[in-house]
């Protein structure tokens, strides 16, 4: 039983540490700060998140670390939908080749 | 052959910084450069993580949970100073 718990904790920590590395390299190429902003910010509180789970596993049932869960996934996409709107009130532009601007049309 | 598994788990971790260094660097607005700061708060809570499995102290991840509040708490200081207004609006 405690072999199957080290096992399923090792792969949580594996999968939240890729999507972290995919987390970032879209923080790196991506062409727009609002790009940039969604694509790191949702796979880098997902990763964390099965990191955190993966430690709950393989430190005996650790439950510090649910309660970093709670607030990771509480206050991280509160802060990216903060920093968002002050970047498109400070007249950030879109990209070029961006579509549609929602928050633009209900201003006006 | 010896393989150290702790740095084989946390090379991700330092690429993923060095990643977000780079856009703090170069990033050609500053919210570019607030959101890779934010992300780089994140991401230290996934070291106090890792610290917590592979070393015999415990405490790391308390250092984690007051690591996300005070992240959470700049990010929002950041942005209200982003949107030009004062702290106390």
């Amino acid at each position: 039983m405690s072999e199957i718990v080290l096992v399923i904790g090792k792969i949580f920590l594996m999968v939240g540490l890729a999507f972290d590395l995919l987390g970032c390299i879209g923080l790196v190429r991506l062409p727009d700060v609002y790009n940039r902003l969604q694509a790191s910010t949702k796979c880098v509180t997902l990763g964390t998140c099965f990191i955190l789970f993966g430690t709950f596993l393989l430190s005996d049932f650790l439950w510090k670390s649910i309660l970093a869960i709670v607030f990771i996934v509480m206050s991280s996409p509160t802060g990216a939908h903060a920093i968002a709107h002050a970047a498109h009130r400070s007249g950030i532009k879109l990209w070029e080749k961006s579509v549609v601007d929602k928050l633009k049309e209900d201003k006006k | 052959m010896m393989t150290n598994i702790p740095l084989i788990f946390s090379l991700p971790l330092i690429i993923c910084c060095f990643l977000c260094l780079y856009r703090v660097f170069r990033g050609p607005t500053p919210a570019d450069r607030i959101v890779a700061v934010d992300i780089l708060g994140i991401l230290v809570v996934g070291f106090c993580a890792l610290f917590t499995i592979f070393t015999p102290r415990k405490f790391f991840m308390d250092i984690g949970i007051a690591w996300a509040v005070l992240g959470f708490i700049g990010a929002l200081a950041l942005a209200k100073y982003l949107e030009g207004k004062g702290f106390d609006e």
